[in-house]
């Protein structure tokens, strides 16, 4: 029987098809960064960009190759990620806190919203100088720093998470008897956990914008400081080692961020 | 009292007020359900019946008047809710739903099994025990919502419109395994509907309510046999007249409420 006339077969043609288009657009996704990098090399080799602003990536390259092998880079990278865990947890487990309590309790919601809406808008950075002052040139007001920014995007989320609880589920579990305990454990809690880990994911990408910026302020290592100390002595190439480890680390947060998302939220 | 009734309600008002605005949702409603009888309120939208449910389910408090519900033992829970298909809680397991009112009491965890395994083989979701609500159609996750309630063992089970989200074929299927659960425990059920089939099929005694203000206007007994069938009942002769009789009161009441 020709295949023509054979079901299945067409179908079976038609979802090859199918796959190879999926498969395309996964090769799409892998080339593009390459495909930059390619670019970038060739505009720069050949002048096209000024390669003293910007310089060839396997140029930078070999500046990180020689900075990790002096051990410096990895000292950055170190003292930064203490500080980006540290500041992360230190926004972000107060909070949750504060933000479930927002979401249960209208009156703390009541009393604390004007607060956090107030504060908000003002930029952690701006407020650095006092922060120095306060916690010293150290680790600490790096992590004051960044606490502060990833404070108020996982405060609001966790409120909002509770607040859309579907009513129904709160009838339910008065309905079925729930002591608080139980409501908060098994409807408050998981119930705003969706929107609460978006605030999370939120609050980590904010976390690597502040340690840039905090780093460059009154600061004898880090990336930031990295970044900012080669920028004023000009040296392009390391500025752009710090810049990539910035965008590497950036994207890998993100990645465990949404594994542990998916994980955690198996049930949608 | 009766000692034959399970639910008595006795002149039961609820208004609602906002911003210089009153409506009467109940208006003086007073009312017997005797142990194990099966009680459809039939009624338009916004004629009280949910709040009336509501009462009685402790979510809502009287503005007037009272109800009591008889305690046959101690250790029971007075009512449990039937709710919608939303009523699920999608970030529990089937299990974990069904057993969602034991677990709230606390009981043993061997009695918890117990119970939960019976209800989740009778309502035949024991092969989805321990899959999330998302899995589930909308048939299976209203079978968790009966077994919850059935599993809780409460003195009367309430029902809020359990089935007006499915379609025609499992509304059919749910109801009669609704009757044959319920032909075990006898429980007394008060059962909110829309359905005029439904409420014949299902229900000793329909209760018809009237909206604004909310009052009971009429009562009518389905008489026909148990057990029963969607099919018998269709076929039932007497059954169709009561059918006519409650559409025509039903349109009569949308007439009144628009003009």
């Amino acid at each position: 029987m020709p295949s023509e006339h054979n079901p299945v077969a067409v179908e079976r043609a038609e979802w090859k098809k199918r796959q190879l288009k999926e498969r395309m657009k996964q090769l799409l996704t892998v080339s593009s960064p390459i495909f930059m990098l390619l670019l970038w090399e060739l505009l720069s080799r050949t002048a096209v960009i000024d390669p003293r602003f910007f310089p060839p990536p396997t140029a930078i390259l070999e500046t990180f190759w020689n900075l990790a092998v002096s051990g410096e880079l990895l000292t950055h990278i170190g003292v930064s990620l203490y500080r980006i865990f540290g500041g992360f947890l230190l926004g972000v487990i107060p909070g949750v806190v504060i933000g479930l309590l927002m979401g249960l309790y209208s009156p703390v919601r009541h009393f604390v919203q004007p607060i956090v809406m107030a504060l908000m808008p003002i930029p952690t950075l701006a407020l650095l100088p006092i922060i120095i002052i306060l916690f010293g040139i150290g680790d600490l007001s790096k992590v004051v720093t960044i606490a502060g920014s990833v404070f108020f995007p996982v405060v609001i989320n966790t409120a909002a998470g509770v607040m859309n609880i579907d009513p129904i589920h709160m009838d339910l579990a008065k309905n079925y008897g729930a002591d608080s305990k139980d409501y908060f454990l098994k409807i408050a809690f998981p119930g705003a956990l969706p929107v609460m880990l978006e605030g999370i994911q939120m609050g980590q990408a904010i976390a690597l914008l502040t340690i840039v910026a905090a780093e460059m302020m009154g600061s004898v290592s880090g990336i930031g400081f990295l970044i900012w100390t080669s920028y004023k002595a000009f040296l392009l190439q390391e500025m752009y080692v710090g810049l990539i480890l910035i965008s590497f680390f950036g994207y890998l947060f993100s990645l465990l961020l949404r594994g542990l998302q998916r994980k955690i939220l198996r049930w949608r | 009292m009766n000692d034959d009734v399970k639910i008595r309600i006795r002149n039961l008002t609820k208004v609602f007020y906002q911003k210089g605005e009153s409506t009467t949702a109940l208006d003086n409603v007073t009312l017997d359900i005797l142990d194990g009888e099966f009680v459809c309120l039939v009624g338009p939208s916004g004629c009280g019946k949910t709040t009336l449910l509501r009462i009685l389910a402790d979510l809502e408090q009287p503005s007037a008047g009272e109800y009591e519900i008889a305690r046959e033992k101690e250790d029971r829970p007075l009512q449990s809710m039937v709710f919608q298909e939303r009523g699920v809680i999608p970030w529990l397991t089937v299990r974990d739903n069904v057993a969602f009112g034991l677990e709230m009491r606390k009981l043993p965890k061997k009695v918890v099994k117990e119970r939960t395994d019976y209800y989740l083989e009778k309502t035949g979701l024991m092969a989805f025990a321990d899959r999330y609500p998302k899995e589930l159609s909308g048939g299976m996750k209203q079978r968790v919502g009966i077994a919850r309630a059935f599993a809780n063992d409460p003195e009367i089970l309430l029902m809020d419109e359990p089935f007006a989200a499915l379609d025609e074929q499992n509304k059919f299927i749910l109801q009669e395994e609704l009757l044959q659960i319920w032909a075990e425990t006898r429980k007394t059920v008060l059962f909110i509907t829309h359905s005029i089939d439904e409420a014949l099929l299902l229900s000793d005694r329909i209760l018809l309510m009237s909206a604004q203000p909310g009052r009971i206007s009429e009562e009518i007994r389905v008489a026909a046999p148990r057990p029963r069938t969607m099919e018998a009942i269709r076929a039932d002769p007497g059954v169709a007249e009561q059918f006519v009789r409650v559409l025509k009161h039903l349109q009569d009441e949308v007439q009144r409420s628009r003009g």
